[in-house]
């Protein structure tokens, strides 16, 4: 979840656009759109999240399919990130957030009692939204994550996983001189993908990645870009964005979020181009958010 | 609405004001600077000049005949005969021999008072360490007596203090220096002794090595204790009324006096568990009491200046808790923890009033050579040697002050080396 965007701009559009009525969500809003699959990765049922007594997400209900980038948009304060976090209970440790409805992956639930979260994380990484390499060195940064869930049975095939996360990553050419450096000595965008080497290291089924660009400059932005592209023929991904042209050119599905309800999800062509809804029209044509 | 010549002319009116205002502020700062540093200063000159004396000791040189019949001995290995041994007529006899004129018996108790009392013992040690020298002449610088000490001290100085002298002492003194025959040398004894009723020969060995020792079972109980209490309260603990009962309790327990501790100690370590008293294992016990709220403060401090995010990097990977903590969280709070700790145990070095409730305030002569070995601490040492009537002693304060003062700077500046050196940015 992110405080400080909350803080930035007043979720409460309704009062901007009084004069247009219309525009209000109901209470019992029903999403519009193709929010399931034939062929899901992650099934979602039903969802709400709470922080304490506030409620952040309403009665979502949506498909992820398999080896899909799905872009979650919406104005700050929507709930786009909570949901994300969900998705690998990344909220669990934040205190007095509790979550209800059904989260499912592979036909698994997420939130089963006995399903341990360390497991859960190692199959759906992440990516977040300010650059985090640990103050390690690079290599130890990528080989962290098959350390410690005893991935490779030698020097040798960490050195390989190594190589083959950075090269993923578009990262290899870059730093295959310097591994040994710290990876908080590089650059912005180098950093972030970094982060994604590291989180595909440990061969995660899904990328959740929140935001990953905002702390970067165009460039590194069109890097990371590019890169999740090439990433969707192995992974299934996940992307909260506040830029609704990244969500136009990497996704292919496209939902949006408006005060915690999922308002409309369809493919990101037709978002961009027909919206369904109105809400979903005000804010790609730049009305509010 | 003003135009803007206006707007401005009251921008630059006010100007003038608010740079006083600063400049003001800016003296204030350093007035209080000036007052503090003024006030560190004033307590080291005042402390150096009584205590630079007491590094070096009043020697006289005499020519010293180890008379086997004198001492009463024949075999130098028989440990009974050397403690039955009449050792101390062995300075006496040097001494008449150097001032054959003096007679009388009142007249040769003054002569005998001019060395130490354990002056003796001290050629003793010297017959052993080297047998050969036994019924031949060596020439020996003996120890002084305290009131000759602070007499040819002051004297020196130009400022002589002769009120436990008597003017036969006086004279033979000057005689002495006239001769070459008395002079200061390095004192030794200030660091190889323990304590001693004769101020000549008290020394602080016993009192650092029991601060030693009690240090070393504080740092060995209060750093795994405190930084184990300050991971669970910060990462594994909920947060609700008993976190937060106990981090009340916590703070409560850093600002309890410290002779409160020493009470407890008293009451509990010696009347309930029966530690024997004395010694550095009830001191360590206690000590470690009252160092555990800094440690677990500043590891607290520590661990929450670690960036939320590289937690959310480490559990976003996949790892556990455990994990994180171990290995990330850990690591890049050490630095903040050692720091915390050196504060700590200097605070524990420094501290007086807790020990005088648990018997370390004892008369030690012998210095200690373990943790359950009677002993007492260097600030100890000092307020008994503060409290003792020997002049001599007032020097002696202040060396020991000096001892202990070097040895809080060091390990305040080596907390603020270690975090700079440690310190790593994200």
């Amino acid at each position: 979840m992110n405080t400080s965007n909350i803080a930035e701009k007043e979720p409460k559009t309704t009062a901007k656009l009084s004069s247009e009525q219309t525009l209000e969500i109901e209470d019992n809003h029903i999403t519009v759109g193709s929010c399931f699959s034939d062929n899901p990765k992650m099934t979602m049922r039903n969802v709400n999240v709470f922080y304490a007594d506030k409620q952040a997400i309403f009665d979502v209900s949506l498909d992820i399919e398999k080896n899909e980038v799905i872009a979650m948009i919406g104005p700050s304060g929507c709930g786009k990130s909570t949901f994300l976090r969900t998705l690998n209970r990344m909220n669990d440790t934040v205190d007095g957030c509790r979550m209800d409805g059904d989260i499912c992956m592979d036909g698994d639930d997420l939130y089963a009692p006995k399903l341990d979260v360390v497991e859960l994380r190692a199959r759906v990484g992440m990516v977040f939204q300010k650059p985090n390499p640990f103050p390690k060195s690079i290599y130890d940064n990528v080989a962290y994550g098959p350390k410690i869930h005893g991935l490779a049975d030698s020097r040798v095939d960490l050195d390989e996983i190594v190589e083959n996360s950075l090269r993923k990553a578009s990262l290899w050419e870059e730093v295959k001189e310097r591994l040994h450096q710290p990876g908080t000595g590089l650059s912005g965008g180098q950093q972030q993908r970094l982060c994604i080497a590291r989180a595909i290291a440990v061969s995660p089924e899904v990328i959740l990645m929140d935001e990953p660009c905002s702390a970067l400059d165009p460039i590194a932005t069109a890097k990371i870009e590019e890169l999740i592209e090439e990433l969707s023929e192995n992974f299934t991904i996940a992307i909260v964005t506040h830029s609704m042209q990244q969500a136009a050119r990497v996704s292919h599905r496209t939902a949006y979020f408006h005060l915690g309800k999922l308002i409309e999800v369809n493919p990101t062509e037709q978002v961009f181009t027909m919206p369904q809804h109105q809400l979903t029209e005000a804010y790609i044509t730049g009305r509010f958010g | 609405m003003n135009n803007k010549s206006q707007v401005l002319s009251k921008i630059q009116s006010s100007l003038a004001r608010r740079n006083r205002a600063e400049a003001r502020f800016r003296w204030y700062g350093r007035m209080a600077i000036f007052i503090g540093l003024l006030a560190v200063a004033l307590l080291f000159i005042d402390i150096v000049s009584k205590g630079h004396g007491a590094f070096r000791a009043t020697y006289i040189q005499l020519d010293v005949r180890y008379d086997q019949a004198l001492v009463g001995i024949d075999n130098l290995t028989d440990a009974e005969q050397l403690i039955a041994g009449n050792w101390q007529a062995l300075p006496k006899s040097a001494l008449r021999t150097y001032f054959p004129d003096v007679s009388g018996r009142s007249d040769k108790r003054k002569l005998y008072k001019l060395l130490s009392n354990g002056a003796g013992f001290d050629l003793k040690d010297r017959l052993v360490a080297d047998p050969s020298l036994l019924n031949r002449i060596e020439s020996v610088w003996i120890l002084a007596d305290d009131d000759i000490d602070t007499y040819y001290k002051s004297w020196l100085d130009g400022n002589p203090y002769d009120a436990r002298m008597s003017d036969k002492q006086v004279k033979w003194i000057h005689q002495l220096h006239q001769e070459g025959q008395i002079a200061l040398h390095f004192n030794s004894n200030l660091f190889t002794r323990g304590d001693s009723r004769e101020p000549e020969q008290a020394g602080i060995r016993g009192a650092l090595m029991g601060s030693f020792f009690t240090l070393v079972l504080t740092l060995l109980l209060s750093f795994p204790i405190g930084v184990s209490a300050a991971i669970y309260l910060e990462e594994f603990a909920p947060k609700n009324k008993w976190t937060d009962f106990i981090e009340v309790n916590i703070n409560n327990l850093a600002a309890v006096p410290s002779i409160i501790f020493g009470l407890l100690g008293l009451a509990i370590f010696i009347n309930v568990f029966h530690v024997p008293r004395s010694v550095p294992i009830v001191g360590g016990l206690v000590l470690t009491l009252m160092t555990l709220p800094t440690i677990i403060i500043t590891s607290r401090a520590a661990i929450k200046s670690v960036p939320p995010s590289i937690r959310e990097a480490a559990l976003g990977m996949g790892a556990s808790k455990y994990q994180m903590v171990l290995h990330h969280v850990l690591p890049l709070a050490l630095p903040g923890m050692l720091t915390g700790a050196i504060i700590g145990m200097a605070q524990a070095l420094g501290e007086t009033a807790p020990l005088l409730m648990i018997g370390m305030v004892a008369f030690i002569v012998d210095i200690p050579g373990g943790f359950s070995d009677p002993a007492t601490v260097l600030p100890v040492q000092i307020f008994l040697w503060a409290d003792s009537p020997e002049r001599a002693f007032i020097e002696k304060t202040s060396a020991a002050i000096m001892v202990l003062l070097s040895f809080l700077i060091i390990m305040n500046t080596s907390a603020v080396w270690l975090r700079k050196r440690l310190e790593r940015r994200w």
